[in-house]
C-alpha cells in the first residue's frame, strides 16, 4: 500500500487571544475559552498567504524525505478555502518553487475543511494505482471569520504537507473511507468575502453525523477497534467537538492529545487534521497504528489508518517539529494589528 | 512602483529557488546569476541553489513605505552574507525593527513580496526572518 515518504507543518508566529476578540466586540471570552476551548489562534501576517504557508511545509516534507528529487512528483495538490487567486493555481507556485515543475500534473481543490485530506486521499490513490512515484498532497489555509462572528475566535492559519509514495515509508496507509452528504452547514457564495454558517446545525447532524459515519465505517472495514490504534486526529473546528467525538467514538484523551491543536491554534480548516497529523508523527513510534478522520461543511469526512515504519526515527529530527512552530516565539498582536494583517479594514489602494 | 508580471515569471529561478551561477575559472558564485563572470569573462557555469541561512551584514528600516507595502510599515531592508558566503537583499519580516542587529542570524522564507491592489498579481520570492530554530 502507498504511504507517506515525508511530511511537514509551518504556521504563522503571529496569534491573537480569545480575550483580544472578545474586548472588541463586547463578546464572554469564558464561554469561547471554556466551551469551545479556543484560548488562541494563529494570525498570518500580509505577506503570508496559502502559498507560501504551502511552500514551507512542502519544503519540511523534503527535507523529511530522505533526498526525494522534486522532479520525481508527479502530481502536486493543495486543498484550501482561501487559495489566494480565485483563477489561478496555487500548486503552480508550490511546484515552481520546490522546483517539481514542468513535468507534473496539478489541481487546486476545494470543499470547506476537508480539501486537504482529499488531497491527500486522491494522491495514494495515484500512488497506489502505480501512475507515478510521488505525489505531494498538502492541506493549506488562512481561513477567514466574519468580524464579531463565532467564527472570528476559531478561524486560522496553518498547513501540512505529506509525500505520498510506496517506498522508503514514514507511515503506511492500510485503509481509507469517505462519506459524504449534500448538508449546507457552512457555505461562502462566489465574490463573498466570508463565509456562513448555519450556527447549532453546524454539530449533530454536520461535523459528528459525518465524522462518526466515516469513522465508524472505517473501524468496521478495517476490523480494528479504537483500543487498537496509539493516536488519532480528527476535524478541529475548535477543541470541544474533536475532544467529544473522540469520547463518543471510544478513544481516549490521551490518543488525541498530541494532535489536538485547536484551543492554541484555531481552525486551520484545510489543514486541522493533516497539520494534527504532522503533531502526531512528530512522537510517534515505529509500530505505531494513527487512527484520521477528517471533516468538511457540504459535507464530508475522509478517514484513514496509518501504520508509523521504523524510518519515523531518522526523519522525525530532520525538520522542524509542529509543536515547536505551534508553542515557541510566538508573537501576539491586537486586534487593530489583526484586523489590518487579515485586511478587515478598507482602505484606498 | 509596481512589478511587472513578466519581470517576476523571468526571476522565478532566482526568487522562488536562489538559483545562482558558480562560475568555474574563478569559482565565485553570483546571485542574482549571471551569463558571464564580470572579472574573468568567463561562460562556464553551474547553478548551485542558495543556503538558506545566513547574517545580517547592514540594513535600514522603512518607515514611510510606498503604498502596497504600508500594511508592513515599519519593516526592515537588509543586505545578508549567507553561510556560503554570498550576499543579498531581502525584506525582513516576522521582526520588530528594533530587534534587527548586525550580526543577526537569519532563514530565508518564502514570502508574497508584491500584492498589486485587489485585482493585480501576486509576486512571491525570498524574505529574511529571524533564525529561532
Amino acid at each position: 500500500m502507498a504511504g507517506i515518504v515525508g511530511y511537514g507543518a509551518h504556521l504563522p508566529r503571529h496569534r491573537i487571544k480569545a480575550e483580544e476578540i472578545a474586548k472588541t466586540w463586547g463578546a464572554d471570552a469564558p464561554s469561547y475559552k471554556k466551551g469551545l476551548m479556543l484560548r488562541e489562534k494563529s494570525v498570518p501576517p500580509p505577506d503570508m498567504d496559502t502559498i507560501t504557508l504551502a511552500v514551507e511545509a512542502a519544503r519540511n516534507a523534503l527535507k523529511r524525505s530522505g533526498g526525494v528529487d522534486p522532479a520525481d512528483i508527479g502530481a502536486i495538490y493543495i486543498g484550501s478555502e482561501s487559495h489566494p487567486y480565485a483563477v489561478k493555481p496555487s500548486g503552480t507556485v508550490v511546484g515552481e518553487a520546490i522546483g517539481a515543475t514542468p513535468h507534473i500534473h496539478c489541481a487546486d481543490f476545494e470543499f470547506a475543511c476537508k480539501a486537504g485530506s482529499e488531497a491527500m486521499f486522491v494522491a495514494l490513490s495515484h500512488i497506489d494505482s502505480g501512475m507515478m512515484k510521488y505525489a505531494l498532497a498538502i492541506a493549506a489555509d488562512t481561513s477567514q471569520g466574519a468580524p464579531s462572528d463565532a467564527l472570528e475566535f476559531s478561524a486560522a492559519a496553518g498547513a501540512g504537507a505529506f509525500i505520498m509514495g510506496k517506498e522508503n515509508l514514514i507511515a503506511e496507509c492500510l485503509y481509507t473511507h469517505s462519506y459524504m452528504t449534500d448538508m449546507p452547514d457552512f457555505w461562502r457564495r462566489e465574490h463573498e468575502f466570508y463565509p456562513q454558517h448555519g450556527g447549532r446545525f453546524t454539530g449533530e447532524e454536520a461535523y459528528f453525523a459525518h465524522t462518526k459515519g466515516s469513522s465508524n465505517a472505517l473501524l468496521e472495514k478495517s476490523g480494528m477497534k479504537p483500543g487498537d490504534f496509539q493516536w488519532a486526529v480528527f476535524h478541529q473546528p475548535n477543541g470541544k467537538f474533536p475532544s467529544r467525538v473522540a469520547k463518543e467514538l471510544g478513544f481516549t484523551k490521551e490518543q488525541i492529545e498530541p494532535g489536538l491543536l485547536a484551543p492554541a491554534l484555531g481552525n486551520t480548516y484545510s489543514g486541522a487534521s493533516p497539520i494534527g497529523l504532522t503533531a502526531t508523527l512528530d512522537v510517534a513510534k515505529p509500530g505505531d497504528m494513527i487512527f484520521m478522520c477528517s471533516y468538511g461543511s457540504g459535507a464530508g469526512s475522509d478517514s484513514f489508518i496509518w501504520k508509523v515504519t521504523e524510518r519515523i526515527d531518522e526523519v522525525r529530527d530532520q525538520a522542524v517539529k509542529t509543536a515547536k512552530l505551534l508553542h515557541e516565539n510566538l508573537i501576539y498582536v491586537d486586534y487593530g494589528t489583526y484586523a489590518k494583517y487579515r485586511r478587515k479594514i478598507k482602505k484606498n489602494y | 512602483m509596481t512589478m511587472f508580471s513578466s519581470r517576476n515569471w523571468r526571476e522565478y529561478p532566482q526568487r522562488y529557488r536562489l538559483e545562482a551561477s558558480k562560475f568555474k575559472k574563478s569559482g565565485k558564485t553570483y546571485f542574482p546569476p549571471r551569463d558571464v563572470d564580470p572579472e574573468t569573462g568567463d561562460t562556464e557555469k553551474e547553478t548551485v541553489i542558495l543556503p538558506d541561512t545566513g547574517k545580517i551584514i547592514t540594513y535600514t528600516v522603512i518607515r514611510v513605505a510606498p503604498g502596497q507595502w504600508g500594511d508592513m510599515s515599519p519593516y526592515g531592508l537588509a543586505v545578508a552574507e549567507l553561510t556560503d558566503g554570498t550576499r543579498l537583499m531581502a525584506q525582513v519580516t516576522d521582526c520588530d525593527v528594533e530587534e534587527i542587529k548586525i550580526g543577526m542570524e537569519v532563514r530565508i522564507e518564502f514570502r508574497r513580496i508584491q500584492t498589486e491592489s485587489h485585482e493585480g498579481v501576486l509576486s512571491y520570492g525570498y524574505k529574511f526572518v529571524p533564525k529561532w530554530y
